[in-house]
């Protein structure tokens, strides 16, 4: 009976080794190791030595300019793309969920550009923006440099390619959301004689709002690791690179280009209290006001 | 909160009026009609809406398609040309044939297939045994794989590109893939499968004399099938589409270069502008697939955890 007991609790041991190994050391080996990058500054040549600052790197790093700069894209990113993102895709899911013929071939539609990936979609929209490609000109928007050029409007086109791309993860799991809601309350508000609009408000969102802010918490850190569409709509020579140069961007160039890890380190700490602090603030503030049903 | 008001209203007005036979039923077939010719009205706005949100969300894959299909000049013309004329299918050949496109495709999908393969034999046999097997720390286990989760990769990825260039792993697929071989995220969604598999038939099998592995293969994994598929629709698409970490990794290296890093490599003249969407197309004939035809199994992958 024991050694059964024993017998067990070995395979459930091994069973568990690739997972555990892999995550010890690719996950959380470099995070400690990320510590101790951040502790040191990085050596200008291979071979010099690479002293340890402790974390006076990390402050110096946190209160630069580049870094506050850094910290307004970001902010500027992810409060546009993923509100944007979430609307648009609550309303096609509303519009979808409707018996009506033909939304089956809708809602693959509107899936779409959650497969879409988001260099690709950076590719679309470099086509789409660039300003000798005849469609803005046909628009009548002539911008020359394009807006992926504009140091005051690149921001906003890259949260916008980051919002459209965001919108079809939004729609399949708002359109699962509503599903799953019991349509006795939707049918009985509309025999109320409530408008569609008052059911939307009253009935609907509020009945939501658990897959709401589902989407709002991933959105957001899914919109904190974006960096496809920033990478191929803004070049490192482009003239809008710092206005576009979020937290993401700013590690892979201080890795990519600068090879300076012990500044990339310290960025990728404060990325981390960022994504931390933004998941908890969400929690708490829409914890509350979140409706989860009896 | 609203939901509450919505008690089942009274009957009808049109039914409680049983006195007035004709009048009532007069009454019922007008407030049917208002009824129907609401509901049509109501019919023709959600087809707009449909048409509406169709547009913004196919437009641009419509110029992706359309503009792949054009040459250099066409491109630029203005009025722009919604529909090509003399389509250049040239430019997909020329993807393959002057941007190596074959060998893109090729490494993303041996990139693909190892995270993928890899993912579903880590996590199913870690599920298994923290559902089905008992040994001491289980929990504790189990709370560090859940903590993985609230350590993304980009927070360390300057370390691992440290820790992969240490191991000479950098310009080879162990340094692309090896990383990503287990996940917290699967090993949840598995663990939610198992749970669901009844007491009665593990212990069925144990009287039939089932040992652990052949309950894993027997039992187990053909009830669990949907949520494996689940998983696997989930891991190529995340796979597929990663673009950070090849970038840091192959970029200035051809051999392991996969068609997402690929892409950034084209483009930025004119002159290349439809032979990048071209290959942008091509990134994404596979997805596509899977989204035609495994689209069940990536919605429950996505949605895992949304609803309650």
């Amino acid at each position: 009976m024991t050694l059964r007991r024993v017998k067990e609790a070995l395979l459930g041991y091994a069973l568990l080794v690739p997972a555990l190994a892999i995550f010890g050391v690719f996950t959380f080996y470099p995070f400690v190791y990320n510590l101790s990058l951040a502790a040191h500054q990085t050596a200008p040549y291979p071979g010099y030595p690479s002293p340890y600052v402790g974390y006076h790197q990390f402050t110096s790093v946190i209160t630069s300019s580049a870094f506050l700069d850094s910290l307004r894209s970001t902010a500027i990113f992810v409060v546009i793309a993923v509100p944007v993102g979430i609307i648009a895709g609550l309303a096609l899911a509303v519009f979808a969920n409707q018996k009506l013929r033909g939304t089956a071939v809708f809602q693959i539609i509107f899936s779409s550009t959650a497969i879409t990936s988001i260099a690709v979609a950076g590719v679309i929209f470099f086509t789409i923006l660039s300003p000798s490609n005849g469609l803005m000109q046909w628009l009548g928007i002539n911008t020359s440099p394009g807006i992926n050029e504009s140091p005051s409007w690149a921001i906003y086109a890259v949260a916008g390619v980051q919002a459209w791309q965001f919108m079809g993860f939004a729609f399949i799991i708002m359109i699962a959301g509503l599903q799953s809601l019991p349509e006795e309350v939707i049918e009985a508000a509309r025999i109320d004689g409530a408008s569609s609009w008052r059911v939307f408000w009253r009935v609907i969102v509020p009945l939501m709002s658990p897959t709401i802010f589902f989407a709002v918490v991933i959105g957001t850190i899914t919109a904190l690791q974006s960096f496809g569409a920033i990478n191929i709509l803004i070049g490192y020579q482009n003239v809008a690179f710092t206005h576009t140069n979020v937290l993401i961007n700013y590690i892979f160039d201080e890795i990519y280009y600068s090879r300076n890890f012990g500044v990339a380190a310290s960025l990728a700490i404060a990325l981390f209290l960022i994504t931390l602090a933004v998941t908890v603030a969400q929690f708490r503030v829409l914890e509350r006001r979140v409706h989860y049903g009896s | 909160m609203a939901a509450e008001h919505g008690a089942p209203p009274a009957a009808p007005d049109a039914a409680s009026a049983v006195g007035v036979a004709t009048a009532s039923s007069e009454q019922a077939e007008s407030a049917r009609r208002a009824k129907r010719r609401r509901r049509r009205r109501g019919a023709v706005w959600s087809y707009v809406g449909l048409v509406v949100g169709a547009i913004i969300v196919l437009f641009p894959i419509y110029v992706l398609v359309v503009d792949s299909l054009l040459t250099p000049s066409q491109l630029i013309s203005n009025p722009p040309q919604f529909f090509p004329k003399n389509p250049q299918w040239s430019n997909y050949s020329d993807a393959f044939t002057q941007y190596n496109w074959g060998l893109y495709m090729r490494n993303s999908f041996i990139q693909t297939s190892i995270i993928v393969v890899a993912q579903l034999v880590t996590s199913i046999l870690a599920a298994y045994s923290f559902v089905f097997l008992r040994f001491p720390l289980r929990r504790t286990l189990f709370v560090v794989v859940l903590a993985t989760v609230m350590i993304p990769f980009e927070v360390t990825v300057t370390a691992n590109y440290n820790i992969v260039r240490d191991l000479g792993w950098q310009g080879n697929f162990l340094g692309l893939t090896v990383p990503f071989l287990a996940t917290g995220f699967g090993i949840f969604l598995m663990r939610q499968a198992f749970l669901q598999i009844p007491r009665e038939l593990r212990e069925a099998a144990v009287i039939d004399g089932y040992g652990p592995m052949a309950f894993l293969w027997r039992i187990a994994l053909p009830l669990t099938r949907p949520v494996i598929a689940a998983l696997a629709v989930f891991s190529f698409l995340g796979a597929w589409n990663q673009y950070l970490w090849p970038s840091l990794l192959a970029d200035n290296n051809q051999s392991i270069r996969t068609i997402q890093v690929g892409l950034s490599t084209i483009g930025g003249s004119s002159a290349t502008a439809a032979i990048a969407l071209a290959g942008a197309v091509i990134s994404l004939v596979p997805l596509a697939i899977l989204l035609l035809f495994f689209r069940k199994n990536l919605i429950r992958s996505l949605t895992a955890g949304a609803v309650k």
